[in-house]
């Protein structure tokens, strides 16, 4: 059997291509149609096609288990693209921007004068509780008064076809790299279609990220000597950090490679001898940053770099400390920081959540466990939370004690129905669950990645899309209907 | 350029050089062993003393055969020096510096490595062996020409050269000291037409047979051989060869001086020692010297820049 969109059943799900059986979107008629004309031979030849580029390119990502200890594996790739109409995009391109511009002045002012608990909008509390927040960054401001310069915000649309922001990722969000190569790897299976279709490109986000570190430079006037840190091979996203520091040309240095000395100056060791360093972008959690100011026991870091950093001898993205609104219970009050700092109401809105801190709200997610999803405060990659709806009663239990004994770590959520998108599965397709990562830089300007990364459950009815736990991708295309 | 990534560029032009070599090795073995007479006991035991040693091999096997000598110099794992040991080893070298490398030379020595894993089962069979080892040689080829012809032949592509010319070195003095204590002893006055075979197959492990009798249109001879892959400058496996290319790589780098007089001390001994005139025993001890010599100008190398 090849693609039939009349045995494609969209169920209660709002599918990103097909409205209902039978009846593409307007903006994926031309995919469909291109598609339900492929024989299997074709439809195999195309994913061997794909699997073989991903497989030559090395486009891998690092798991962890017992039994094979570290290894690399191929990421999953889905070859039918998600379509997102242009008009739809610049909306939540808008959106994106307000949202990132608040939250970088709510971290500005937590760090500053603390203006928003002040004025009783922000409890104090959740700020002494927070893990991410960094007292060695106090009473300092970073240039441009921009702490989060790359954030990844995740999306998801509800069945009602309602876009949300499920949460923001700012400290050291990844992804990116796959969303510039799904790219290519479409390009060289389906020449076709970009034919057809006005596509928006997305590869202009190494240049993007390039001119946003260069601002960062302490050093004026002069081409900056710009540095991806990388926590080394093993890291899971070490593919990525190796891929941008080759598209943007910069070194891609370990904490081994630089040293800062006594007048708080970073360098990096060359065969040259000490070369200056300006910018780093640095894809190292902030406690293993600088074994000086975080966490001693660390290895990946560089002794000294927060003092050369607060000195104004080094640019670093993201700024140690940005995670403090990174933090699922933060997340909650997005809309009022929203509204606090931009006098906005928040474009796009974020589910509903309840924080378990509120004596009320907790009440009704202990109740209610059964129908939400519950997830700690500072966990990222899917790790450590509860799908109620999908758990049993010994999971509910658990997780009711974990909030009771710990209530200010828990936000809960009702369990959004995720929108779908046609899948291969064999030869056919069948929807599955998926979510949207842009990527958004904030520098002198802020930009936006066009589209995103989008992330899909492979597992039918699964709605973890974690490259670690089972999820794949899929090219995401903004496509111009208006230039068609 | 970072230290580290120095270190690894020149690794990475190490292993792969290995790994070339070494299925150039096992390959003219192959051959070799068709071409002479079953009395004589030529075997698989120099592929083991050249390239790794009989203690490490025979804590995996008891016996010096075809297969055991096959499965420990092309796949397995724990010795360090395999062929697939080489390509993974050059391939992290390379992951580490992908942003360094254009992008196709990283995509090929991915693909050589995952070419040599899968395809293992290959190397049992002798007619697929020699089908396998030599996509090896070819893989590596191409990447050596991917890299010429591609990558900016800055500081980074010097330190390939070095490390793909230091290993070569290495390499071409070990088969010659294995080879030439193996061969001559038992064959020196019945079997000149077997002793000719075998000198052959050295210069052919080099792939040197060829550009050899261009140069040396006589009978193949000790001598001869000895002098050909020591000392002819134009020959890109010669020992003299690869020392000039190394020292010509390292003068375009800085605070070179001290890298530069170690190639200086390996060179003069060359020149000074006539190596074509000595005896076996002689000439072991000359190619120690030679080999302690290469080791310290990778000590020097290390020293100054990684």
């Amino acid at each position: 059997m090849s693609i039939r969109w009349n045995n494609y059943d969209v169920a209660n799900f709002h599918d990103e291509l097909v409205e209902k059986c039978d009846s593409p979107r307007q903006y994926a008629q031309d995919l469909c149609v291109y598609l339900q004309g492929l024989s299997d031979n074709e439809i195999n030849e195309f994913k061997a096609a794909a699997d073989s580029a991903i497989h030559v390119m090395g486009i891998t990502f690092r798991v962890y288990n017992d039994e094979e200890g570290s290894i690399d594996r191929a990421w999953p790739f889905d070859i039918v693209p998600r379509l997102i109409d242009k008009k739809e995009w610049q909306q939540i391109e808008v959106g994106l921007k307000q949202r990132v511009k608040a939250l970088n002045m709510f971290i500005d002012d937590l760090y500053n004068d603390q203006k928003i608990i002040e004025d009783g909008v922000f409890p104090a509390d959740l700020l002494t509780k927070s893990k991410n927040f960094l007292p060695q960054c106090k009473g300092f401001s970073p240039p441009l008064g921009v702490w989060a310069h790359i954030c990844g915000s995740d999306l998801v649309r509800d069945n009602q076809g309602t876009v949300y922001v499920l949460e923001d990722n700012l400290r050291v969000p990844s992804g990116v790299s796959y969303m510039l190569e799904n790219r290519l790897v479409m390009k060289r299976v389906f020449p076709e279609m970009f034919e057809k279709y006005n596509i928006l490109p997305v590869d202009d986000y190494p240049s993007e990220l390039y001119d946003m570190l260069a601002q960062l430079s302490p050093r004026k006037g002069i081409e900056p000597e710009i540095v991806v840190l990388t926590p080394g091979i093993y890291n899971s996203a070490y593919f990525e950090h190796a891929y941008l520091a080759q598209q943007m040309g910069a070194e891609l240095v370990q904490g081994d490679d630089l040293f800062v000395d006594e007048n708080d100056v970073c360098f990096m060791r060359t065969i040259d001898g000490p070369a200056r360093v300006d910018v780093i972008y640095r894809r190292i959690d902030d406690d293993f940053l600088d074994p000086e100011a975080f966490n001693p026991e660390s290895t990946l870091g560089v002794p000294g770099l927060m003092r050369a950093w607060k000195a104004g001898n080094i640019g670093l993205a993201n700024a140690p400390g940005s995670g403090v609104a990174d933090d699922k219970v933060v997340y909650a009050y997005v809309p009022e920081i929203i509204k606090y700092y931009l006098g906005e109401e928040a474009i796009l809105p974020n589910v509903p959540t309840y924080k378990c801190q509120d004596e009320e709200e907790r009440n009704y997610v202990l109740e209610n466990i059964d129908q939400m999803v519950v997830k700690p405060a500072n966990e990222s990659g899917g790790y450590g939370m509860l799908i109620g709806p999908h758990a049993n009663k010994h999971d509910h239990d658990e997780f009711r004690d974990l909030i009771k004994a710990d209530p200010r770590n828990y936000v809960a959520q009702p369990m959004l129905i995720l929108s779908t998108a046609p899948t291969l599965v064999d030869t056919e397709v069948e929807p599955r669950h998926l979510d949207l990562r842009p990527f958004i830089l904030s520098g002198e300007t802020v930009s936006v990645t066009t589209g995103g990364l989008t992330r899909v459950a492979l597992r039918k009815g699964s709605t973890v899309v974690n490259s670690s736990q089972g999820g794949g991708s899929k090219d995401t295309w903004i496509v111009d209907m208006e230039a068609q | 350029m970072l230290s580290r990534v120095a270190n690894s560029i020149y690794w990475m032009g190490r292993y792969l050089e290995r790994a070339e070599n070494t299925a150039r090795l096992v390959n003219v073995n192959s051959h070799l062993l068709l071409d002479l007479p079953r009395r004589v006991k030529l075997g698989w035991e120099p592929i083991v003393d050249i390239l790794s040693n009989r203690e490490l091999f025979h804590s995996f096997h008891e016996e010096v055969n075809e297969h055991n000598v096959v499965n420990f110099i092309i796949e397995d794992k724990e010795n360090l020096g395999s062929i697939i040991s080489s390509l993974s080893a050059a391939r992290e070298n390379a992951r580490t510096i992908r942003e360094i490398i254009p992008r196709e030379s990283w995509e090929q020595i991915n693909s050589i490595y995952l070419q040599a894993s899968e395809n293992k089962e290959a190397i049992y069979s002798r007619r697929q062996r020699y089908e396998y080892l030599k996509n090896i040689i070819l893989s590596n080829q191409l990447i050596t020409g991917l890299l010429a012809g591609t990558m900016t032949h800055d500081e980074g592509y010097k330190f390939l050269r070095i490390g793909r010319n230091v290993e070569r070195a290495d390499m071409t003095t070990r088969i010659i000291d294995v080879r030439s204590a193996s061969l001559l002893p038992d064959l020196e006055h019945e079997q000149t037409a077997f002793e000719n075979i075998q000198w052959m197959g050295v210069l052919k492990s080099l792939t040197g047979y060829q550009m050899y009798r261009r140069e040396v249109r006589l009978r193949i001879s000790r001598p001869d051989v000895l002098k050909f892959l020591l000392l002819q400058e134009k020959f890109p496996r010669s020992v003299s060869h690869t020392l000039n290319q190394v020292d010509e790589c390292v003068a375009t780098l800085p605070k070179s001086e001290h890298v530069h007089s170690s190639i200086g001390v390996v060179k003069k001994q060359l020149l000074q020692a006539k190596p074509e005139s000595l005896k076996q025993d002689k000439l072991h001890e000359f190619i120690d010297e030679i080999q302690i010599g290469l080791s310290d100008i990778h000590n020097e190398l290390s020293r100054v820049y990684f």
